[in-house]
């Protein structure tokens, strides 16, 4: 059984469509990432499949149950990491990640988790004094604290500087090694590209590519562009494979020096992408 | 583990864990417990000082009789207004969030609070009864008098408890709640012989309406257990009416958690 179908999920907000028929698997153990611009329904789908939010339309089965009615049993086996959340702030990390720890059946230890999250220095610190950056690594900590079998991070890396952005990366790769099912939205397409088995691009409520990060759009029939400098004069050409036209090149005596080769990234089909559907 | 064989905590288990964090919490705040545990205290002092003269043969002074009738005044403040702006806060900063995405039960997270409230008001209780004797010579009640208030005050204090959670329902912003809800508080004080006693000052039909709220009763009820059995006479019904009492104390408790029940909700409501 997949971690989670939707099939024609809808969700309107007095009368305006904020997700318009969404259509999604997720295989267990799998890390998905759902990509796409502000307002194009990420955070509502993701809180339709937390049980956070009502559904207007479709069918929506996270780990076998109906996220709308599910018990606590079921929450026990979901991990949460929150977008914004700004709560305990008067507690320490220690003592804010003992405590949800303990609504748990059979939680992580304590220590463990924290340092997975990269705050062993601050265990003892209150919340409210943490940087942003390390406030959003206890909503990590507090995600991952109940062994979830499928996790859910909405935008986790934002406000992350790059040292704590590679460690987060490197703490999901590990959740997923062991098994852990991974939801995640996400503005950064190189996260996407370090993290994502497979991803989709949301764009007004509607998937509108779905695939692994190297097929995403086309992008792997997109073509290599070929480009050089001869008797003063840029020039460039696309091609599907360019071997030819490299071997034509040497032969020719070009000047290699200024000789490039480029594939589209995952941020040039991403942009491609929401702007044709815009 | 299969959720077949996951045993969870239980819900009493984790609403004292709850409570235990909501106290730490609280208490962290230094700002809150001064305020919270002085103003009620404040006020005794001042209304004590101003309003001096005794009623007349049973040689009681107002500032005795305010200092039993405060004792409603901080239960409702701290069980009714703390919790109403709590809950509203909880919502605002994501508490309420995060815990719905754990296996808690919402039973636990209000027995946090009810836990929070208890210490709370009995600290409040504390200071008020000692200002009281302390300041204005109040008697120490007997025994008997203690069991009468130990009911009255756990009724009271979850009555106001369960209408402070089903309050905050409808306070949209925690920033306002303090505001709105100290209308009915305010209103509920001046015409249920907290601040003007003996209440039969008021005008009958303004009485009729406050018998139908629990204030009346409560401060009534804290009469009886720190004055003299003399001072009954200044009552609506000349009467102590502790079984009254007792009765429509516990149907606010039952309206109480009904309301909680119905309105309570994890998340904001969709847009």
């Amino acid at each position: 059984m997949d971690a989670i179908e939707v099939r024609g999920l809808r969700k309107t907000y007095q009368g305006q469509e904020a997700v318009r028929g969404i259509d999604l698997t997720v295989a267990r153990g799998e890390v998905f990432a759902l990509l796409g611009p502000n307002g194009a329904g990420k955070t509502t789908t993701v809180e339709i499949l937390e049980g956070h939010r009502r559904r207007t339309g479709g069918t929506v089965t996270v780990l076998g149950d109906d996220p709308g009615t599910a018990g606590r049993t079921w929450r026990a086996r979901i991990g949460v990491v929150l977008q914004n959340a700004d709560d305990a702030a008067d507690l320490t990390v220690t003592e804010m990640v003992k405590h949800i720890a303990g609504l748990y059946a059979d939680p992580r230890p304590v220590a463990e988790v924290i340092d997975l999250a990269g705050l062993t220095e601050k265990s003892r610190s209150k919340i409210r004094a943490l940087s942003g950056g390390q406030r959003r690594r206890v909503d990590v900590a507090l995600g991952i604290v109940g062994r979830p079998e499928l996790l859910f991070l909405d935008e986790p890396t934002t406000g992350f500087d790059p040292a704590a952005r590679r460690q987060f990366w490197d703490l999901i790769r590990a959740l997923a090694v062991e098994g852990t099912t991974i939801l995640l939205t996400t503005h950064y397409l190189e996260e996407a590209e370090a993290l994502a088995d497979r991803l989709a691009v949301l764009v007004g409520g509607q998937i509108v590519a779905e695939g692994t990060p190297a097929t995403l759009g086309g992008r792997a029939s997109a073509g290599a562009k070929v480009s050089w400098r001869s008797d003063g004069v840029n020039r460039s050409e696309t091609l599907p494979d360019p071997s030819d036209l490299i071997r034509r090149l040497v032969k020719e005596d070009a000047d290699l020096s200024t000789l490039t080769i480029t594939r589209p990234t995952l941020e040039d089909i991403y942009l491609n992408l929401i702007g044709a559907n815009r | 583990m299969t959720a077949a064989t996951m045993t969870l905590p239980s819900t009493a288990a984790n609403g004292l864990a709850r409570g235990r964090v909501e106290i730490l919490q609280f208490l962290r705040d230094r700002t809150a417990v001064i305020f919270t545990l002085a103003f009620p205290a404040m006020l005794l002092l001042l209304f004590g000082t101003i309003f001096g003269d005794s009623y007349d043969d049973t040689g009681v002074s107002a500032s005795q009789v305010y200092s039993a009738s405060m004792i409603a005044y901080g239960i409702l403040s701290t069980a009714f207004v703390t919790m109403g702006s709590g809950v509203a806060l909880d919502r605002e900063e994501g508490t309420l969030k995060r815990l719905h995405g754990t296996p808690i039960t919402p039973t636990a997270y209000v027995m946090g609070k009810l836990i929070l409230v208890l210490v709370l008001s009995v600290g409040e209780a504390a200071v008020l009864i000692l200002v009281g004797v302390l300041v204005f010579d109040m008697p120490v009640p007997d025994a008997a008098h203690w069991l009468t208030f130990a009911w009255l005050f756990l009724l009271s204090t979850f009555a106001c408890t369960a209408c402070g959670i089903a309050v905050s329902s409808i306070v949209k912003h925690a920033r306002t709640a303090g505001a709105i809800l100290n209308v009915p508080v305010v209103a509920l004080q001046f015409i249920s012989g907290v601040f003007i006693h003996p209440i039969t000052q008021l005008p009958s039909w303004l009485i009729t309406v406050a018998s139908f709220f629990p204030v009346k009763w409560m401060s009534q009820g804290f009469r009886y257990v720190f004055l003299p059995d003399s001072m009954k006479q200044y009552e609506a019904a000349g009467q102590w009416e502790l079984g009254r009492t007792a009765l429509v104390l516990g149907a606010w408790c039952v309206i109480g958690l009904v309301l909680c029940l119905v309105t309570f909700r994890w998340t904001e409501r969709d847009r």
